[in-house]
């Protein structure tokens, strides 16, 4: 593997090391992620979900990804 | 009988419990639990998806939120930049607009910080948000509130998760008179009579989460809840007699042997 290649991301404050190249749409899909009951933050902006395969994952871009739970 | 309905920001609900969706058991319980409740309205929290175990269960598979109408909160915001954030975050999840702010300033009682609250309430309503804002009982901020176009007005009546019940009856009384929005009791609720005494004074509706979901049997209580919050309210409805120091007979005196 050739480092170049790779860039280093903050998903949920963890570390994950992705390919060149790579878009939101294949982090989501990479983790599974049910699209439809979650919203995404790239480097504190809202993103659009509808727009995730257009947007390229830098090196130390941070992500959230956050859904609901239970609360008061 | 004339269908007494809940209207809050131009929506419609019967039930005038809302339901709080954490402490719970299992989320099993928690559906259960709001099923038995009648509770049309449930707050829900945002927090990051837990990306190394995807086996966790999601709220949205246990309560449908086009069947229960899912009001996102700020919990554990303490600053306006965070309840922003948020609540925004919310809004991109499903489009939620009818939001609960809920701005802390006091980590140990969980006391509203109202300055950072007013101002959140402004940008948000600027945003187009219908914010629903859990408060103090104080009249004067609450009126702030009203005036920055909140769609709820909801004080404490104890601090969060205390079960203390309504602490200051005559700041509620207050709020009645003054308030035109919904007035809702949000947070302190114990009991069911405490539920029952908060719609006596006139809220037009309450929000409990810990009296339930911590009660010894969350289920049943979330039962007593709901028959408490319509007994309150048709006691309210009903135009009580006048209390007076002096015993008055029950029976008639005519015909007595």
């Amino acid at each position: 593997m050739n480092k170049k290649n790779k860039i280093k991301i903050v998903v949920n404050g963890k570390h994950l090391t992705v390919n060149l190249k790579f878009s939101l749409k294949n982090l989501i899909e990479k983790l599974k992620t049910p699209i439809n009951k979650v919203a995404i933050e790239l480097n504190e902006e809202i993103v659009d979900k509808k727009k995730l395969n257009k947007i390229f994952l830098k090196n130390r871009d941070k992500i959230e990804i956050v859904h609901f739970i239970g609360g008061g | 009988m004339k269908i007494d309905i809940l209207k809050i920001a131009n929506k419609k609900f019967k039930s005038r419990l809302i339901v709080g969706t954490g402490k719970y058991k299992s989320m099993k319980e928690c559906a259960k639990a709001i099923k038995i409740s009648g509770a049309e309205i449930v707050t829900v929290a945002v927090r990051r998806v837990n990306i190394v175990d995807k086996s966790k269960p999601l709220l949205m598979d246990y309560i449908d939120p086009k069947k229960i109408t899912y009001l996102p909160n700020t919990a554990g915001c303490f600053n306006s930049k965070d309840a922003l954030r948020t609540l925004r975050l919310a809004r991109e999840i499903g489009g939620w607009k009818l939001v609960k702010l809920e701005v802390l300033g006091d980590k140990k009682n969980l006391f509203p910080d109202m300055i950072e609250t007013l101002k959140s309430t402004e940008v948000l309503t600027k945003e187009g948000f219908k914010v629903m804002v859990y408060c103090n009982d104080d009249p004067l901020m609450c009126k702030r509130l009203e005036n920055s176009g909140a769609s709820a007005i909801m004080p404490l009546a104890a601090p969060i998760g205390s079960g203390l019940g309504i602490q200051n009856k005559t700041n509620i009384k207050i709020l009645r008179h003054q308030t035109k929005v919904p007035l809702i009791i949000d947070a302190g609720i114990g009991q069911a009579s405490d539920a029952v005494e908060a719609m006596e004074l006139g809220c037009d509706a309450v929000l409990i989460n810990t009296a339930i979901a911590q009660a010894k049997k969350p289920l049943q209580m979330a039962e007593a809840m709901k028959y408490g919050v319509i007994s309150g309210r048709k006691s309210f409805l009903s135009g009580r007699i006048i209390s007076k120091f002096a015993g008055s007979p029950s029976t008639p005196k005519k015909g007595l042997i």
